[in-house]
């Protein structure tokens, strides 16, 4: 263990009242390799598929079928990428997949936040009927709604457009952003608005200076993990779309994994197109993004 | 609006000024038109016969009593029942395990939970991808059985009715532990660490105090982490859809596939709609736990 010790000091505060356990017992150093092991186990058997798919996709097709999935590879290339790039127009799908996404996200949270604000920081009649009602509407199975809404959006004539799609994805999502949202804004301390009120501030200004910059970490957190859920949608997009130029890219993926089937190097490397840009706002806000997973479920 | 007057008793007189009920129900009226109000006609749907196009004819409730002598149906009740044992359950157990193991920051926790949480930002088309590529019949599992001298084990997994179902849990496990883990790491974070240290000091052992000390603390994390997988399983239908379509011949069909292909493959739209809402009645005991439990926690606070 004295080799470890220099950089463990750095980084643990050791704590001062329990010196007779730290020493050293040869327990103790067991239960620390077993600790190890196990970790170092679980996080090899996690990465590994991820890392399997990442190097067949730069495999050229011959060398996949010849030697299979699992072997060393023997080629690189990065025609699996050029191919996949053009034959499952992954470039359309995902600006397709951004033209939904970012306005759906904006706007779920400007709209969750706005009703939020109102029900957390005056007292409106029914207030907490209303919050319970937006929130059961987010815990609606969606199969319930997916025969009507295309009925819907066909009357109306807006089925096949990703107008629908944004439109539908933020009614659903409204109950559960503005519900954690509440919970948030509710621990903003009264006097702050107090002051603003006597200051002459009108409701506009309150929730746009006061209470939206205060609620900052909230929407980031929320940010970051509707980002990723809308992105990765696929029930919403095949149920509401029908022309291929329009699909988003979990959807174009798919069907190019229809068209390809046994090339899996193809297909690989439009699976590595199809996640980068989720990992991208996962590991920018990483903080962000685990604070909202847990955000909502525990307080 | 007077200065002198207490501020308690001021806020119950004053009415909010308009633009609050604005902005309150702007965002309400949405989810009605967006979601109530198709969920409504969801259920109206489920008592008609009718492909979307011809008339549509009443049909009472033929609609649910012919699910019970479909065994499509029943097979695709059979299997959400296992998805939910299976998925929902060693999510559970394997979530709570990892987070009481990576729970306390040390040296190497951080690589550890993130290997587990990483495929959380995958979408389930990219898991089922990723999946695909491990149990096709040329893919790594049958390479390494093959590898180890267990060809005679070697099999189509997706392709075979007795263990598609399995692999496509084995696919939907390997995004959802991390999921369960940050849940309950969060939860036991919040646990006050002197409780512990009081039953350490009685002499408990690590499993007396898991089992009398954490595990009723987490009672309310448990419970939200129950009705998170109940609610998934319920819902679970890309990455299904995204490996198997359902097949083959409908072993993997879940009540969310088989309501999709019904519905858009074979537009029995009055037919779907009854299991959509056989999927919601499913559902609604979690739903109204989970807002009772809402209810109650925002009371109290």
């Amino acid at each position: 263990m004295t080799d470890t010790l220099p950089s463990r000091r750095e980084t643990l505060p050791v704590p001062a009242p329990r010196p007779a356990v730290r020493r050293g017992s040869r327990r103790r150093r067991a239960a620390t390799a077993g600790f190890h092991t196990t970790g170092i186990l679980i996080s090899v058997a996690w990465f590994l598929p991820i890392l399997i798919v990442l190097i067949t996709s730069f495999r050229t097709f011959d060398d996949v079928a010849k030697n299979g999935i699992a072997s060393i590879p023997r080629t690189f290339t990065f025609d699996t990428y050029a191919q996949a790039w053009q034959q499952g127009d992954l470039l359309p799908a995902l600006v397709n997949s951004m033209i939904v996404t970012i306005p759906t996200v904006v706007l779920t949270l400007l709209l969750a936040a706005a009703a939020a604000f109102g029900l957390s920081r005056f007292k409106i009649p029914f207030r907490r009927t209303i919050l319970l009602i937006m929130l059961a509407g987010n815990l609606l199975p969606v199969q319930m709604l997916l025969i009507p809404v295309t009925r819907i959006t066909q009357q109306i004539d807006v089925y096949d457009t990703l107008g629908a799609l944004i439109a539908v994805q933020i009614a659903f999502g409204l109950g559960f952003y503005t519900f954690v949202l509440y919970g948030f804004m509710r621990s903003i301390p009264h006097e702050l608005q107090e002051a603003a009120t006597l200051d002459g501030a009108g409701v506009g200004r309150i929730f746009i200076q006061v209470i939206l910059p205060l609620t900052r970490p909230a929407l980031a957190a929320l940010g970051a993990l509707s980002f990723t859920w809308i992105f990765n949608d696929l029930l919403w997009s095949i149920t509401l779309l029908q022309s291929s130029e329009k699909l988003p890219i979990t959807a174009a993926v798919l069907s190019l994994q229809g068209q390809y089937v046994s090339s899996w190097s193809v297909i690989a490397a439009a699976t590595v197109v199809a996640a980068i840009p989720s990992t991208i706002v996962f590991l920018v806000f990483q903080r962000s993004f685990i604070g909202g997973l847990a955000l909502g479920s525990v307080k | 609006m007077t200065i002198s007057t207490p501020v308690r008793g001021r806020r119950r007189i004053k009415v909010p000024p308009p633009l609050v009920f604005v902005l309150v129900l702007v965002p309400f009226l949405i989810e009605a038109v967006g979601v109530f109000w198709p969920a409504f006609q969801g259920i109206s749907l489920s008592f008609l016969r009718w492909n979307g196009i011809g008339p549509a004819t009443s049909v009472g409730v033929q609609n649910y009593t012919d699910l019970f002598s479909d065994p499509i149906f029943l097979t695709a009740l059979k299997n959400t029942a296992i998805w939910i044992v299976l998925f929902g359950g060693i999510s559970f157990l394997a979530g709570l395990g990892v987070a009481l193991l990576f729970q306390s920051e040390r040296r190497g926790v951080a690589i550890y939970r993130t290997a587990l949480f990483l495929p959380i930002v995958f979408s389930l088309v990219v898991t089922a991808l990723i999946w695909g590529a491990f149990f096709q019949p040329n893919g790594v599992l049958n390479n390494v059985l093959d590898a180890v001298g267990l060809h005679d084990w070697t099999r189509v997994w997706l392709g075979d009715s007795d263990t598609a179902l399995y692999a496509v849990i084995v696919a939907a496990l390997w995004r959802e532990i991390g999921y369960v883990m940050v849940l309950f790491i969060a939860g036991l974070k919040a646990l006050d660490p002197s409780v512990q240290e009081a039953a350490r000091m009685d002499g408990a052992s690590a499993w007396q105090r898991f089992r009398f000390v954490t595990l009723p603390q987490l009672r309310s994390v448990t419970m939200v982490v129950i009705s998170v997988l109940l609610i998934d399983s319920l819902r679970s239908f890309d990455i299904v859809w995204a490996m198997t379509g359902g097949g083959p011949y409908h072993s993997t069909e879940l009540l969310s596939t088989y309501m999709f292909s019904t519905a858009f493959s074979s537009h029995a739209l009055g037919y779907a709609s009854a299991i959509a809402v056989v999927i919601f009645v499913l559902a609604i005991a979690v739903i109204i736990s989970y807002l009772v439990r809402a209810l109650s926690e925002e009371k109290e606070s």
